[in-house]
Protein backbone atom coordinates (compact mmCIF):
# COMPACT_ATOMS: atom_id res chain seq x y z
CA UNK A 1 0.00 0.00 0.00
CA UNK A 2 1.36 4.03 -0.81
CA UNK A 3 0.27 6.85 0.46
CA UNK A 4 1.48 9.87 -1.62
CA UNK A 5 0.83 12.94 -1.56
CA UNK A 6 1.04 15.60 -4.24
CA UNK A 7 1.76 19.18 -5.00
CA UNK A 8 0.37 20.94 -8.25
CA UNK A 9 1.69 24.16 -9.27
CA UNK A 10 2.45 24.21 -13.23
CA UNK A 11 -0.15 26.91 -14.06
CA UNK A 12 -2.76 29.16 -12.10
CA UNK A 13 -3.98 26.37 -9.95
CA UNK A 14 -2.53 25.83 -7.05
CA UNK A 15 -3.43 21.89 -5.61
CA UNK A 16 -2.40 19.21 -2.96
CA UNK A 17 -3.72 15.88 -3.34
CA UNK A 18 -3.35 13.04 -1.08
CA UNK A 19 -3.95 9.41 -2.84
CA UNK A 20 -3.81 5.84 -0.89
CA UNK A 21 -3.78 3.41 -3.45
CA UNK A 22 -5.93 4.95 -6.23
CA UNK A 23 -8.19 6.07 -2.90
CA UNK A 24 -8.62 10.07 -3.35
CA UNK A 25 -8.53 11.15 0.68
CA UNK A 26 -7.53 14.98 -0.37
CA UNK A 27 -7.64 17.07 -3.34
CA UNK A 28 -7.63 20.97 -2.36
CA UNK A 29 -7.06 23.54 -4.91
CA UNK A 30 -7.00 27.32 -5.38
CA UNK A 31 -7.19 29.28 -8.70
CA UNK A 32 -5.42 32.30 -9.30
CA UNK A 33 -8.21 34.70 -11.04
CA UNK A 34 -7.25 37.29 -12.76
CA UNK A 35 -9.38 40.90 -13.54
CA UNK A 36 -11.42 39.93 -16.95
CA UNK A 37 -9.45 40.94 -20.02
CA UNK A 38 -5.60 39.99 -18.29
CA UNK A 39 -3.87 36.68 -18.10
CA UNK A 40 -1.98 35.76 -15.74
CA UNK A 41 1.83 35.87 -15.64
CA UNK A 42 4.40 34.10 -13.93
CA UNK A 43 5.54 36.42 -11.16
CA UNK A 44 1.83 36.84 -9.87
CA UNK A 45 1.00 33.55 -10.16
CA UNK A 46 4.00 32.10 -8.47
CA UNK A 47 3.24 35.05 -5.70
CA UNK A 48 0.24 33.15 -5.80
CA UNK A 49 1.23 29.73 -4.67
CA UNK A 50 3.30 30.84 -2.33
CA UNK A 51 0.76 32.86 -0.34
CA UNK A 52 -1.27 29.72 -0.15
CA UNK A 53 0.21 26.72 -0.31
CA UNK A 54 0.92 26.58 3.61
CA UNK A 55 -2.87 26.89 3.93
CA UNK A 56 -3.69 24.51 1.40
CA UNK A 57 -1.23 21.59 2.70
CA UNK A 58 -3.17 21.97 5.75
CA UNK A 59 -6.08 21.59 4.33
CA UNK A 60 -4.87 18.19 2.53
CA UNK A 61 -3.20 16.93 5.85
CA UNK A 62 -6.71 17.49 7.47
CA UNK A 63 -9.15 16.45 4.89
CA UNK A 64 -7.13 12.95 4.76
CA UNK A 65 -7.34 12.66 8.48
CA UNK A 66 -3.35 11.35 8.35
CA UNK A 67 -0.03 12.48 9.96
CA UNK A 68 2.83 13.19 7.87
CA UNK A 69 4.44 9.62 9.30
CA UNK A 70 1.85 7.94 7.37
CA UNK A 71 2.75 9.36 3.90
CA UNK A 72 5.19 7.17 1.91
CA UNK A 73 6.23 9.32 -0.97
CA UNK A 74 6.35 13.00 -1.81
CA UNK A 75 5.09 14.12 -5.47
CA UNK A 76 5.55 16.89 -7.14
CA UNK A 77 4.86 18.68 -10.45
CA UNK A 78 8.66 18.52 -12.80
CA UNK A 79 7.02 20.05 -15.74
CA UNK A 80 6.05 21.21 -18.40
CA UNK A 81 4.86 24.35 -16.84
CA UNK A 82 5.48 27.54 -16.42
CA UNK A 83 8.73 28.23 -14.61
CA UNK A 84 8.22 30.37 -11.16
CA UNK A 85 5.03 28.87 -10.36
CA UNK A 86 6.65 24.92 -10.99
CA UNK A 87 9.55 26.54 -9.25
CA UNK A 88 7.83 27.64 -6.12
CA UNK A 89 5.47 24.77 -5.21
CA UNK A 90 8.52 22.69 -6.34
CA UNK A 91 10.68 23.93 -3.11
CA UNK A 92 7.51 23.56 -0.72
CA UNK A 93 7.47 19.94 -2.18
CA UNK A 94 11.46 18.97 -1.21
CA UNK A 95 11.48 20.94 1.92
CA UNK A 96 9.15 18.36 3.45
CA UNK A 97 10.15 15.62 1.87
CA UNK A 98 13.49 16.65 3.75
CA UNK A 99 11.36 17.46 6.97
CA UNK A 100 9.54 14.10 6.91
CA UNK A 101 12.29 12.37 5.60
CA UNK A 102 10.11 10.80 2.49
CA UNK A 103 11.50 9.87 -0.44
CA UNK A 104 10.19 12.17 -3.26
CA UNK A 105 9.28 11.77 -6.89
CA UNK A 106 9.07 14.34 -9.74
CA UNK A 107 6.31 14.00 -12.04
CA UNK A 108 5.37 14.74 -15.58
CA UNK A 109 2.28 16.88 -15.45
CA UNK A 110 0.89 15.28 -19.25
CA UNK A 111 1.02 11.93 -17.15
CA UNK A 112 -0.42 13.17 -14.13
CA UNK A 113 -3.34 13.83 -16.26
CA UNK A 114 -3.51 10.71 -18.09
CA UNK A 115 -3.26 8.28 -15.21
CA UNK A 116 -5.89 10.42 -13.25
CA UNK A 117 -8.37 10.01 -15.96
CA UNK A 118 -7.46 6.20 -16.39
CA UNK A 119 -7.64 5.69 -12.49
CA UNK A 120 -11.16 7.74 -12.24
CA UNK A 121 -12.89 6.28 -15.86
CA UNK A 122 -11.42 2.87 -15.26
CA UNK A 123 -10.73 2.69 -19.00
CA UNK A 124 -8.22 0.35 -19.82
CA UNK A 125 -5.92 1.61 -23.47
CA UNK A 126 -7.73 4.32 -24.33
CA UNK A 127 -6.34 7.04 -27.17
CA UNK A 128 -6.07 10.27 -25.28
CA UNK A 129 -7.15 13.57 -25.77
CA UNK A 130 -5.18 15.45 -23.88
CA UNK A 131 -6.54 19.30 -23.71
CA UNK A 132 -5.70 22.23 -21.52
CA UNK A 133 -4.65 25.71 -21.21
CA UNK A 134 -1.18 24.88 -22.53
CA UNK A 135 -0.98 21.73 -24.04
CA UNK A 136 -3.08 20.17 -26.98
CA UNK A 137 -2.21 16.38 -28.06
CA UNK A 138 -3.32 13.27 -28.83
CA UNK A 139 -1.67 10.56 -27.25
CA UNK A 140 -1.82 6.37 -28.13
CA UNK A 141 0.26 4.41 -25.30
CA UNK A 142 2.64 1.61 -27.23
CA UNK A 143 5.96 -0.16 -26.04
CA UNK A 144 6.38 1.89 -22.77
CA UNK A 145 5.68 5.33 -23.94
CA UNK A 146 2.60 7.65 -24.45
CA UNK A 147 3.25 8.61 -27.71
CA UNK A 148 2.15 11.84 -29.37
CA UNK A 149 0.63 11.30 -32.22
CA UNK A 150 -1.04 14.64 -32.99
CA UNK A 151 -0.19 18.04 -31.26
CA UNK A 152 -0.76 21.60 -31.72
CA UNK A 153 1.77 23.33 -33.65
CA UNK A 154 1.52 26.88 -32.59
CA UNK A 155 -1.18 28.00 -29.35
CA UNK A 156 -3.00 25.04 -26.94
CA UNK A 157 -6.80 25.17 -27.46
CA UNK A 158 -7.41 26.81 -23.90
CA UNK A 159 -5.24 29.29 -24.86
CA UNK A 160 -7.03 30.37 -27.70
CA UNK A 161 -10.29 29.84 -26.27
CA UNK A 162 -8.93 32.29 -23.00
CA UNK A 163 -7.60 34.62 -25.16
CA UNK A 164 -10.58 35.36 -27.06
CA UNK A 165 -12.63 35.38 -23.72
CA UNK A 166 -10.40 38.33 -23.10
CA UNK A 167 -10.95 40.02 -26.63
CA UNK A 168 -15.27 39.92 -25.89
CA UNK A 169 -14.09 40.73 -22.03
CA UNK A 170 -15.48 37.63 -20.54
CA UNK A 171 -14.67 37.24 -16.87
CA UNK A 172 -12.13 34.87 -16.04
CA UNK A 173 -13.87 33.63 -13.08
CA UNK A 174 -13.74 30.54 -12.67
CA UNK A 175 -12.15 30.02 -16.14
CA UNK A 176 -12.41 32.07 -19.06
CA UNK A 177 -13.02 28.91 -21.16
CA UNK A 178 -16.02 28.19 -19.08
CA UNK A 179 -17.45 31.40 -19.89
CA UNK A 180 -16.85 31.24 -23.24
CA UNK A 181 -19.03 27.49 -23.20
CA UNK A 182 -21.84 29.69 -21.47
CA UNK A 183 -21.86 32.06 -24.51
CA UNK A 184 -21.26 29.87 -26.95
CA UNK A 185 -24.81 27.78 -25.47
CA UNK A 186 -26.94 31.13 -26.63
CA UNK A 187 -25.15 31.11 -30.38
CA UNK A 188 -27.01 30.61 -33.33
CA UNK A 189 -25.23 31.99 -36.12
CA UNK A 190 -21.98 30.26 -37.93
CA UNK A 191 -19.09 31.97 -39.11
CA UNK A 192 -16.96 30.29 -41.38
CA UNK A 193 -13.58 29.78 -39.78
CA UNK A 194 -10.22 28.54 -41.34
CA UNK A 195 -9.73 25.08 -40.30
CA UNK A 196 -6.05 24.00 -39.72
CA UNK A 197 -5.63 20.20 -39.73
CA UNK A 198 -2.15 19.57 -41.09
CA UNK A 199 -1.06 15.71 -40.98
CA UNK A 200 -1.91 14.67 -37.59
CA UNK A 201 -1.41 18.40 -36.14
CA UNK A 202 -3.59 21.16 -35.22
CA UNK A 203 -2.86 24.75 -35.51
CA UNK A 204 -4.73 27.20 -33.61
CA UNK A 205 -2.93 30.74 -33.81
CA UNK A 206 -4.33 31.30 -37.43
CA UNK A 207 -8.06 30.99 -36.71
CA UNK A 208 -7.56 33.19 -32.93
CA UNK A 209 -6.08 36.12 -35.28
CA UNK A 210 -8.89 35.41 -37.75
CA UNK A 211 -11.64 35.90 -35.59
CA UNK A 212 -9.73 38.47 -33.50
CA UNK A 213 -9.29 40.76 -36.23
CA UNK A 214 -12.98 40.53 -37.54
CA UNK A 215 -14.91 39.99 -34.22
CA UNK A 216 -15.22 43.78 -33.20
CA UNK A 217 -16.45 44.76 -36.53
CA UNK A 218 -18.99 41.83 -36.88
CA UNK A 219 -19.85 42.58 -33.30
CA UNK A 220 -20.82 46.55 -34.10
CA UNK A 221 -22.53 45.97 -37.49
CA UNK A 222 -24.71 43.57 -36.00
CA UNK A 223 -23.97 41.02 -38.52
CA UNK A 224 -23.04 38.48 -35.41
CA UNK A 225 -23.74 38.21 -31.31
CA UNK A 226 -20.37 37.58 -29.15
CA UNK A 227 -22.46 34.40 -28.51
CA UNK A 228 -22.25 33.27 -32.39
CA UNK A 229 -18.28 34.04 -32.13
CA UNK A 230 -18.24 31.99 -29.22
CA UNK A 231 -20.50 29.40 -30.58
CA UNK A 232 -18.34 29.41 -34.50
CA UNK A 233 -15.05 29.17 -32.29
CA UNK A 234 -15.96 26.37 -30.36
CA UNK A 235 -17.53 24.10 -33.50
CA UNK A 236 -14.38 24.91 -35.47
CA UNK A 237 -11.62 24.08 -33.14
CA UNK A 238 -13.51 21.20 -31.43
CA UNK A 239 -13.84 19.86 -34.43
CA UNK A 240 -10.34 19.75 -35.40
CA UNK A 241 -9.83 18.26 -31.99
CA UNK A 242 -12.14 15.37 -33.08
CA UNK A 243 -10.78 14.68 -36.40
CA UNK A 244 -7.75 13.91 -35.27
CA UNK A 245 -8.18 11.79 -32.40
CA UNK A 246 -10.82 9.49 -34.25
CA UNK A 247 -7.79 9.49 -37.15
CA UNK A 248 -5.34 8.08 -34.26
CA UNK A 249 -7.99 5.57 -32.90
CA UNK A 250 -8.93 4.56 -36.80
CA UNK A 251 -4.76 4.53 -37.02
CA UNK A 252 -4.31 2.24 -34.04
CA UNK A 253 -7.67 0.27 -34.04
CA UNK A 254 -8.56 1.53 -30.65
CA UNK A 255 -12.29 1.98 -29.56
CA UNK A 256 -12.22 3.68 -26.26
CA UNK A 257 -11.65 7.72 -25.92
CA UNK A 258 -10.22 9.23 -23.34
CA UNK A 259 -10.62 13.33 -22.64
CA UNK A 260 -8.44 14.77 -20.07
CA UNK A 261 -6.46 18.08 -19.03
CA UNK A 262 -9.19 21.54 -18.28
CA UNK A 263 -10.79 21.93 -21.88
CA UNK A 264 -11.85 18.31 -21.27
CA UNK A 265 -14.29 19.91 -18.63
CA UNK A 266 -16.16 21.32 -21.63
CA UNK A 267 -19.42 19.45 -21.90
CA UNK A 268 -20.01 20.62 -25.49
CA UNK A 269 -16.52 19.11 -26.52
CA UNK A 270 -17.48 15.60 -24.57
CA UNK A 271 -20.52 16.03 -26.41
CA UNK A 272 -19.30 16.07 -30.01
CA UNK A 273 -16.58 13.77 -28.84
CA UNK A 274 -19.30 10.91 -27.75
CA UNK A 275 -21.09 11.07 -30.73
CA UNK A 276 -18.04 10.66 -32.85
CA UNK A 277 -17.86 7.26 -30.60
CA UNK A 278 -21.16 6.18 -30.60
CA UNK A 279 -20.72 6.59 -34.47
CA UNK A 280 -17.76 3.82 -34.44
CA UNK A 281 -19.07 1.96 -31.91
CA UNK A 282 -16.37 3.39 -29.39
CA UNK A 283 -16.86 4.65 -25.67
CA UNK A 284 -15.84 7.66 -24.15
CA UNK A 285 -14.17 8.45 -21.12
CA UNK A 286 -14.27 11.80 -19.10
CA UNK A 287 -13.71 13.00 -16.04
CA UNK A 288 -15.43 16.80 -14.37
CA UNK A 289 -14.03 19.65 -13.22
CA UNK A 290 -12.26 17.92 -9.60
CA UNK A 291 -9.70 15.92 -11.76
CA UNK A 292 -9.89 17.18 -15.20
CA UNK A 293 -8.62 20.64 -14.07
CA UNK A 294 -5.66 20.42 -13.05
CA UNK A 295 -4.89 19.17 -9.10
CA UNK A 296 -2.30 17.59 -6.29
CA UNK A 297 -4.40 14.51 -6.64
CA UNK A 298 -3.06 13.29 -9.85
CA UNK A 299 0.18 14.32 -9.14
CA UNK A 300 -0.02 11.87 -5.93
CA UNK A 301 -1.53 9.30 -7.71
CA UNK A 302 1.23 9.03 -11.27
CA UNK A 303 3.62 9.85 -8.43
CA UNK A 304 2.99 6.43 -6.54
CA UNK A 305 2.60 4.14 -10.00
CA UNK A 306 6.19 5.46 -10.13
CA UNK A 307 7.20 4.48 -6.75
CA UNK A 308 5.27 1.41 -6.78
CA UNK A 309 7.29 0.29 -9.89
CA UNK A 310 10.38 1.01 -8.05
CA UNK A 311 11.27 4.87 -9.25
CA UNK A 312 12.79 7.58 -7.35
CA UNK A 313 14.26 10.79 -7.99
CA UNK A 314 17.32 11.48 -6.97
CA UNK A 315 18.08 14.39 -5.08
CA UNK A 316 19.91 16.30 -7.38
CA UNK A 317 17.38 15.76 -10.26
CA UNK A 318 14.73 17.18 -8.50
CA UNK A 319 14.67 20.61 -10.89
CA UNK A 320 11.71 21.93 -12.69
CA UNK A 321 11.52 22.25 -16.73
CA UNK A 322 9.49 24.38 -18.28
CA UNK A 323 9.66 22.02 -21.26
CA UNK A 324 9.27 18.08 -20.80
CA UNK A 325 7.68 16.02 -23.27
CA UNK A 326 5.00 13.53 -22.70
CA UNK A 327 7.06 10.81 -24.63
CA UNK A 328 10.24 11.50 -22.80
CA UNK A 329 8.82 9.88 -20.05
CA UNK A 330 9.52 5.60 -19.71
CA UNK A 331 6.20 4.43 -18.47
CA UNK A 332 7.35 1.29 -15.71
CA UNK A 333 4.37 0.86 -14.41
CA UNK A 334 1.91 -0.24 -17.37
CA UNK B 1 -37.62 7.34 -63.29
CA UNK B 2 -33.67 7.90 -62.90
CA UNK B 3 -31.68 4.86 -62.47
CA UNK B 4 -28.84 4.93 -60.55
CA UNK B 5 -25.40 3.05 -61.68
CA UNK B 6 -24.29 2.33 -58.53
CA UNK B 7 -27.53 0.73 -57.56
CA UNK B 8 -25.69 -2.95 -57.34
CA UNK B 9 -23.21 -2.10 -54.61
CA UNK B 10 -22.37 -3.85 -51.28
CA UNK B 11 -21.64 -2.54 -48.16
CA UNK B 12 -17.82 -3.32 -47.71
CA UNK B 13 -15.99 -1.15 -45.25
CA UNK B 14 -16.85 1.83 -42.69
CA UNK B 15 -14.06 4.13 -42.38
CA UNK B 16 -13.27 6.93 -40.59
CA UNK B 17 -15.12 9.27 -42.59
CA UNK B 18 -16.28 7.02 -45.50
CA UNK B 19 -18.25 3.82 -46.71
CA UNK B 20 -16.59 1.70 -48.99
CA UNK B 21 -18.85 -0.01 -51.19
CA UNK B 22 -18.19 -3.27 -54.07
CA UNK B 23 -19.25 -3.62 -57.17
CA UNK B 24 -19.84 -3.16 -61.30
CA UNK B 25 -19.20 0.11 -62.62
CA UNK B 26 -19.36 -0.14 -66.59
CA UNK B 27 -17.94 -3.98 -66.37
CA UNK B 28 -15.22 -2.72 -64.24
CA UNK B 29 -14.89 -4.34 -60.74
CA UNK B 30 -15.00 -1.13 -58.17
CA UNK B 31 -14.97 0.53 -55.20
CA UNK B 32 -17.94 3.09 -54.22
CA UNK B 33 -16.64 5.46 -51.40
CA UNK B 34 -19.23 7.56 -50.07
CA UNK B 35 -18.83 9.92 -47.36
CA UNK B 36 -21.11 9.95 -45.05
CA UNK B 37 -22.20 13.52 -42.62
CA UNK B 38 -20.42 13.84 -39.59
CA UNK B 39 -23.51 14.52 -36.78
CA UNK B 40 -21.06 15.62 -34.64
CA UNK B 41 -20.11 18.52 -36.72
CA UNK B 42 -21.76 21.82 -37.17
CA UNK B 43 -23.65 21.06 -40.73
CA UNK B 44 -22.23 23.99 -42.43
CA UNK B 45 -18.31 23.35 -41.35
CA UNK B 46 -19.38 19.58 -42.33
CA UNK B 47 -20.92 20.08 -45.66
CA UNK B 48 -17.78 22.26 -47.05
CA UNK B 49 -15.50 20.12 -45.82
CA UNK B 50 -16.88 16.95 -47.16
CA UNK B 51 -17.15 19.12 -51.03
CA UNK B 52 -13.40 20.07 -50.12
CA UNK B 53 -12.36 16.33 -49.73
CA UNK B 54 -14.45 14.92 -52.36
CA UNK B 55 -12.76 17.51 -54.76
CA UNK B 56 -9.36 17.13 -52.90
CA UNK B 57 -9.39 13.20 -53.64
CA UNK B 58 -10.52 13.63 -57.32
CA UNK B 59 -8.00 15.71 -58.25
CA UNK B 60 -4.96 14.28 -56.91
CA UNK B 61 -6.24 10.81 -57.89
CA UNK B 62 -5.83 12.01 -61.50
CA UNK B 63 -2.93 13.85 -60.63
CA UNK B 64 -0.92 10.85 -59.25
CA UNK B 65 -1.86 8.78 -62.71
CA UNK B 66 -0.16 11.31 -64.62
CA UNK B 67 3.07 11.69 -62.72
CA UNK B 68 3.15 7.95 -62.90
CA UNK B 69 2.40 7.13 -59.07
CA UNK B 70 0.41 3.82 -58.50
CA UNK B 71 -2.85 4.71 -57.49
CA UNK B 72 -6.89 3.49 -58.17
CA UNK B 73 -8.33 4.87 -61.74
CA UNK B 74 -10.65 7.66 -60.62
CA UNK B 75 -13.81 6.03 -62.27
CA UNK B 76 -16.39 8.57 -61.18
CA UNK B 77 -17.30 11.83 -59.11
CA UNK B 78 -20.91 12.52 -57.73
CA UNK B 79 -20.80 15.54 -55.19
CA UNK B 80 -24.67 15.08 -54.86
CA UNK B 81 -24.44 11.95 -53.49
CA UNK B 82 -20.93 12.55 -51.93
CA UNK B 83 -19.35 10.04 -53.63
CA UNK B 84 -16.46 8.42 -55.85
CA UNK B 85 -16.18 5.78 -57.95
CA UNK B 86 -12.80 4.34 -58.40
CA UNK B 87 -10.99 1.28 -59.40
CA UNK B 88 -10.97 -2.30 -56.97
CA UNK B 89 -7.06 -2.93 -56.19
CA UNK B 90 -8.60 -6.60 -55.59
CA UNK B 91 -7.05 -9.05 -53.29
CA UNK B 92 -4.82 -5.93 -51.74
CA UNK B 93 -3.69 -5.50 -48.43
CA UNK B 94 -2.71 -2.29 -46.21
CA UNK B 95 0.89 -1.61 -45.54
CA UNK B 96 -0.43 -1.74 -41.73
CA UNK B 97 -1.66 -5.53 -41.99
CA UNK B 98 1.03 -6.63 -44.87
CA UNK B 99 3.53 -5.35 -41.71
CA UNK B 100 2.15 -7.46 -39.37
CA UNK B 101 1.56 -10.29 -41.52
CA UNK B 102 5.70 -10.48 -41.76
CA UNK B 103 5.97 -10.05 -38.26
CA UNK B 104 4.19 -13.20 -37.35
CA UNK B 105 5.68 -15.49 -39.99
CA UNK B 106 9.06 -17.04 -38.94
CA UNK B 107 11.23 -16.89 -41.33
CA UNK B 108 12.74 -14.16 -39.83
CA UNK B 109 15.91 -13.79 -42.72
CA UNK B 110 13.18 -13.43 -45.42
CA UNK B 111 11.26 -10.81 -43.01
CA UNK B 112 13.66 -8.52 -42.79
CA UNK B 113 14.08 -8.43 -47.12
CA UNK B 114 10.46 -8.26 -47.49
CA UNK B 115 10.31 -4.78 -44.83
CA UNK B 116 13.13 -3.57 -46.37
CA UNK B 117 12.19 -3.89 -49.51
CA UNK B 118 8.67 -2.47 -48.85
CA UNK B 119 10.24 0.59 -46.95
CA UNK B 120 12.48 1.57 -50.63
CA UNK B 121 9.00 1.17 -52.36
CA UNK B 122 7.58 3.70 -50.07
CA UNK B 123 10.89 5.88 -49.93
CA UNK B 124 10.83 5.63 -53.79
CA UNK B 125 6.82 6.81 -54.15
CA UNK B 126 6.97 9.24 -51.70
CA UNK B 127 9.72 10.75 -53.47
CA UNK B 128 7.98 10.34 -56.38
CA UNK B 129 4.46 12.05 -55.48
CA UNK B 130 6.16 15.13 -53.58
CA UNK B 131 8.90 15.85 -56.51
CA UNK B 132 5.26 16.06 -58.16
CA UNK B 133 4.62 18.49 -55.46
CA UNK B 134 1.92 16.67 -54.51
CA UNK B 135 1.02 16.22 -50.50
CA UNK B 136 -0.58 13.63 -48.95
CA UNK B 137 -2.26 14.97 -45.85
CA UNK B 138 -2.69 11.50 -44.41
CA UNK B 139 0.04 9.35 -44.81
CA UNK B 140 -0.10 6.32 -42.33
CA UNK B 141 0.33 2.92 -43.17
CA UNK B 142 -3.36 2.35 -43.66
CA UNK B 143 -3.17 4.48 -46.38
CA UNK B 144 -0.65 2.27 -48.39
CA UNK B 145 -2.40 -0.96 -50.41
CA UNK B 146 -0.30 -3.73 -51.81
CA UNK B 147 -0.94 -6.26 -54.28
CA UNK B 148 0.79 -8.79 -55.02
CA UNK B 149 1.13 -11.34 -58.08
CA UNK B 150 2.91 -13.86 -58.82
CA UNK B 151 5.43 -13.02 -56.16
CA UNK B 152 6.11 -9.55 -57.09
CA UNK B 153 5.01 -6.96 -54.68
CA UNK B 154 3.26 -3.51 -56.03
CA UNK B 155 2.82 -0.39 -54.00
CA UNK B 156 -0.40 1.91 -54.34
CA UNK B 157 -1.41 4.67 -52.27
CA UNK B 158 -5.16 5.72 -51.46
CA UNK B 159 -7.16 7.96 -49.38
CA UNK B 160 -6.49 11.73 -51.23
CA UNK B 161 -9.12 13.41 -48.89
CA UNK B 162 -6.45 15.20 -46.90
CA UNK B 163 -4.17 16.37 -49.75
CA UNK B 164 -3.15 19.28 -51.50
CA UNK B 165 -0.49 20.75 -54.40
CA UNK B 166 2.25 22.31 -52.96
CA UNK B 167 5.84 23.22 -53.14
CA UNK B 168 7.34 24.42 -50.01
CA UNK B 169 9.55 21.85 -48.37
CA UNK B 170 7.71 22.39 -44.75
CA UNK B 171 4.59 20.67 -45.36
CA UNK B 172 6.52 17.99 -47.22
CA UNK B 173 8.47 17.11 -44.04
CA UNK B 174 5.04 17.61 -42.05
CA UNK B 175 3.90 14.95 -44.75
CA UNK B 176 7.09 12.48 -43.59
CA UNK B 177 6.72 13.59 -40.20
CA UNK B 178 2.84 12.14 -39.57
CA UNK B 179 4.20 8.51 -41.61
CA UNK B 180 6.81 8.43 -38.56
CA UNK B 181 4.47 9.14 -35.51
CA UNK B 182 2.27 6.52 -37.53
CA UNK B 183 4.81 4.10 -37.86
CA UNK B 184 6.32 4.19 -33.99
CA UNK B 185 2.20 3.80 -32.80
CA UNK B 186 2.03 0.47 -34.86
CA UNK B 187 4.85 -1.13 -35.84
CA UNK B 188 8.18 -1.58 -33.55
CA UNK B 189 10.74 -1.80 -36.21
CA UNK B 190 10.08 1.70 -37.20
CA UNK B 191 13.56 3.35 -36.84
CA UNK B 192 15.24 0.56 -39.11
CA UNK B 193 11.97 1.15 -41.52
CA UNK B 194 11.87 4.91 -41.55
CA UNK B 195 15.71 4.91 -42.43
CA UNK B 196 15.10 2.59 -45.30
CA UNK B 197 12.26 4.85 -46.14
CA UNK B 198 14.08 8.37 -46.14
CA UNK B 199 17.05 6.34 -48.04
CA UNK B 200 14.89 5.49 -51.18
CA UNK B 201 13.39 9.03 -50.90
CA UNK B 202 16.21 10.63 -51.01
CA UNK B 203 17.47 8.51 -53.87
CA UNK B 204 14.56 9.52 -56.24
CA UNK B 205 14.32 12.98 -55.03
CA UNK B 206 17.88 14.12 -54.98
CA UNK B 207 18.85 17.85 -54.59
CA UNK B 208 15.45 18.60 -53.16
CA UNK B 209 15.49 16.06 -50.51
CA UNK B 210 18.19 17.17 -48.41
CA UNK B 211 16.28 20.68 -47.28
CA UNK B 212 12.75 18.79 -46.75
CA UNK B 213 14.96 16.24 -44.74
CA UNK B 214 16.56 18.95 -42.63
CA UNK B 215 13.22 20.81 -42.29
CA UNK B 216 11.91 16.83 -40.77
CA UNK B 217 14.32 17.60 -37.71
CA UNK B 218 12.86 21.02 -37.67
CA UNK B 219 9.12 20.02 -37.63
CA UNK B 220 9.96 17.08 -34.72
CA UNK B 221 11.42 19.82 -32.76
CA UNK B 222 8.46 22.03 -32.67
CA UNK B 223 6.46 20.43 -30.32
CA UNK B 224 9.49 20.46 -27.86
CA UNK B 225 10.51 23.80 -28.37
CA UNK B 226 6.60 25.10 -27.79
CA UNK B 227 6.33 26.69 -24.30
CA UNK B 228 3.60 25.09 -22.76
CA UNK B 229 2.62 28.30 -20.90
CA UNK B 230 -1.15 28.56 -20.21
N1 LIG C 1 -9.59 1.35 -54.62
C1 LIG C 1 -9.51 0.46 -53.63
N2 LIG C 1 -9.27 -0.82 -53.89
C2 LIG C 1 -9.21 -1.71 -52.90
N3 LIG C 1 -9.36 -1.42 -51.60
C3 LIG C 1 -9.61 -0.15 -51.27
C4 LIG C 1 -9.70 0.86 -52.26
N4 LIG C 1 -9.96 2.03 -51.64
C5 LIG C 1 -10.03 1.76 -50.34
N5 LIG C 1 -9.82 0.46 -50.08
C6 LIG C 1 -9.87 -0.19 -48.76
O1 LIG C 1 -10.74 0.53 -47.89
C7 LIG C 1 -10.06 1.04 -46.76
C8 LIG C 1 -10.55 2.43 -46.42
O2 LIG C 1 -10.38 3.30 -47.51
P1 LIG C 1 -9.97 4.83 -47.34
O3 LIG C 1 -8.69 4.91 -46.63
O4 LIG C 1 -10.05 5.50 -48.66
O5 LIG C 1 -11.18 5.34 -46.43
P2 LIG C 1 -11.17 6.03 -44.98
O6 LIG C 1 -10.04 5.60 -44.16
O7 LIG C 1 -12.52 5.98 -44.47
O8 LIG C 1 -10.79 7.39 -45.49
P3 LIG C 1 -11.22 8.89 -45.24
O9 LIG C 1 -10.43 9.32 -44.10
O10 LIG C 1 -10.86 9.57 -46.51
O11 LIG C 1 -12.68 8.84 -44.97
C9 LIG C 1 -8.60 0.98 -47.15
O12 LIG C 1 -7.77 0.82 -46.05
C10 LIG C 1 -8.55 -0.22 -48.08
O13 LIG C 1 -8.46 -1.40 -47.31
MG1 LIG D 1 -7.89 5.72 -44.74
Amino acid sequence: MVVAIGFEGSANKLGIGIVRDGEVLANCRRTYITPPGEGFLPRETARHHREVILQVLQEALDTSKLSPTEIDVVCYTKGPGMGGPLYSTAIVARTIAQLWRKPIVGVNHCIGHIEMGRLVTKCDNPTVLYVSGGNTQVIAYSRKKYRIFGETIDIAVGNCLDRFARVLMLSNDPSPGYNIEQEAKKGKKFLVLPYVVKGMDVSFSGILSYIEERAPSLIEKGEYTPADLCYSLQETIFAMLVETTERAMAHCGSNEVLIVGGVGCNVRLQEMMGQMCQERGATLYATDERFCIDNGAMIAHAGALMFSSGQTTEWKDTFVTQRYRTDAVEVTWR
Amino acid sequence: METDITDDFTLWKQGAEARLFTGNYLGKSSVMKERFTKSYRNSTLDAYLTKERIKAEAKTLVRCRSAGIPTPTLYLVDFERKRIVMENLENSLTVKDYIIQLSETDDSNNNLNELEFISQEIGRLLGKMHSANIIHGDLTTSNMLVTQDNGSVRLHLIDFGLSYVQQSSEDKAVDLYVLERALLSTHSNVAQMFGAILNAYQLVFKDKAKEILKKLSDVRARGRKRDMIG
